[in-house]
């Protein structure tokens, strides 16, 4: 049941034009758009690094949370606000195995973009592969795991369709700017940079920047780790206290 | 086994509000039972905590054997439910719909089979959002008919069809009896629940107010109405006892020799015993605007 209702998903997922486009188009679009305009070195954390790689694990950061936080946030409110949720409710499928078919769904989504991120960087912008793979595997799952949980929290908290992508996105772009998605925070000024500091994306680029620069493990740097979880749990913790399957009261 | 549910003594307070003062009602297996009251009289709450969906303050409820409160799949694999306002993923064929939700069943019918049977054969390959409204609440009822259950429930299944389409509606619900189904029907068309339904039920502030077969109901008021015109005015005469009325009536008429114009003796219908028993509490701006 867990497989029929992953293909499902799949397949939903694939044939929506403005969900394929929005969520899987949308970072390659913008790695195409900066690697075209940042072709030099930048200085990253002290050293000269090809603008390509940094871009690319900020884009790869960028994707994480918008497939996984932004994408699941749509498709768990839209489908609840027209009795979608309330509608499964009935049937036999267990609750447990629609979220983790969804889940499952977005780490497939997520995983192909970043395969997809990795080859336009390498054959377009010339960028380094992955210095550990298997590091890299991990970051994808990570990433998934904790914009979902913040992800699935949002959309609890979230009560109109209309309004969600609009959070959404006030939430996503600014977060994604000042992490470093979009280039290197060296000259933010320090208010900037002290919101950046608590964001979840920050820490996760932190992981991302070192595995695929410097080929760390995955359990290199455990505070950034640890923060990144929290986020994750937090958002599962809200998830699992206010979600609800019901549309909103007519 | 042979009531498919038991509901006794349901109670249920929203926020201060009672919205359920203690409901009581069986449905026999294999019937179709009318649930009709004004909006907010309890209708949902009702059917949403036999659906599952909702939980009682007190009470005690069996559907099908099982407690819906604790919503076991073993009583989810038995019933289908038609929602009253849901939709699917409009990317998706009839055919994928009706396949998604067989895969939730452990003994589900045969998905053509319910594709013709809700009479949707030529749109099995049309994508959901190219579907009429009527095509879309078929593709409702064809999904909640997937699973193969023994009880339906039906939400306001015609709200905003044409008449040919309502008819239709009544001709397969009518057939999903004939299967055997029991089906609890909620509704704000009394003509429907007089045609379809085997019992009603009357609910209204919370309450059960009257429950029987659409004839039992109407037969409990007496009052016949005689309608006619005098010049030029409408003359409406209620009468318990319409023999004789009439009598009296057409005597006298025929005495100073003038015609009753527009002559006619009306029976109530469901529709005027249910205004008289919700007293014109509907809210028929509220059910218009639906």
């Amino acid at each position: 049941m867990l497989l029929h209702q992953l293909a499902h998903e799949q397949r939903t997922f694939w044939r929506s034009r403005e969900a394929a486009i929005f969520i899987f188009i949308f970072p390659l679009l913008l790695y195409t758009l900066l690697g075209s305009v940042y072709s030099d070195e930048i200085e990253f954390g002290g050293v000269e690094v090809a603008s390509a790689d940094v871009l690319l694990a900020g884009l790869f950061g960028y994707g994480a949370a918008n497939t996984a936080f932004g994408g699941l946030a749509i498709i768990l409110v839209s489908r609840r606000e027209v009795g979608i949720l309330k509608r499964l409710r009935s049937t036999p499928l267990p609750p447990a195995t629609y979220i983790a078919a969804v889940l499952l769904s977005t780490l497939v989504i997520f995983a192909l973009q970043a395969v997809a991120l990795v080859l336009l960087g390498r054959f377009v912008f010339d960028a380094s592969a992955p210095a550990n793979w298997l590091g890299f595997a991990g970051a994808v799952v990570l990433g998934v795991a904790c914009f979902a949980g913040l992800g699935v929290g949002a959309a609890s908290l979230i009560r109109s369709a209309e309004g969600v992508s609009a959070v959404v996105n006030v939430v996503l772009l600014p977060m994604a700017f000042l992490s470093g998605s979009f280039g290197p925070r060296e000259d933010f000024p320090g208010v900037l940079d002290v919101i950046a500091d608590v964001l979840p994306l920050t820490y996760f680029l932190d992981i991302v920047n070192s595995i695929y620069l410097e080929g760390e493990s995955l359990f290199a740097n455990p505070k950034a780790l640890a923060i990144v979880a929290a986020w994750g749990a937090a958002g599962l913790a809200i998830a699992l206290t206010r979600f609800s399957w019901m549309p909103r009261e007519r | 086994m042979s009531d498919a549910i038991v509901a006794h003594e349901l109670r249920k307070t929203y926020d201060g509000v009672e919205a359920l003062r203690g409901v009581s009602f069986e449905v026999r297996s294999g019937e179709v039972f009318g649930l009709l009251g004004p909006n907010g009289a309890g209708k949902t709450t009702t059917v949403e905590i036999l659906e599952g969906y909702r939980n009682r303050d007190s009470g005690e409820v069996s559907v099908l054997g099982h407690d819906p409160a604790t919503a076991p799949r073993a009583l989810r694999e038995r019933i289908g439910v038609v929602l009253q306002h849901s939709e699917f993923t409009p990317n998706l064929t009839v055919r994928e719909v009706h396949r998604l939700f067989a895969g939730y069943y452990e003994h589900p019918r045969d998905v053509d089979d319910v594709i013709q049977l809700v009479g949707l054969e030529e749109k099995r390959d049309a994508r959901v959002k190219t579907l009429s409204g009527g095509q879309k609440r078929r593709l409702d009822l064809g999904v909640a008919l997937v699973g193969d259950p023994d009880l339906v429930f039906l939400d306001e299944p015609t709200t905003g069809f044409d008449p040919t389409a309502r008819r239709a509606a009544w001709d397969l619900i009518r057939a999903l009896r004939s299967l055997g189904k029991t089906i609890l029907l909620t509704t704000h068309y009394l003509d429907e629940a007089q045609q379809l339904a085997d019992r009603v039920a009357v609910i209204r502030a919370g309450r059960i107010v009257s429950l029987g077969t659409p004839a039992e109901l109407i037969g409990d008021a007496r009052n016949a109405e005689i309608r006619f015109r005098r010049d030029g005015e409408q003359v409406v005469v209620t009468t318990e006892d319409p023999t004789r009325t009439m009598h009296e009536l057409t005597s006298d008429a025929l005495a100073s020799g003038r015609e009753l114009e527009h002559l006619e003796v009306r029976r109530p219908t469901l529709e005027d015993v249910y205004l008289e028993l919700v007293g014109g509490e509907d809210d028929v701006a509220d059910e218009n605007a639906e």
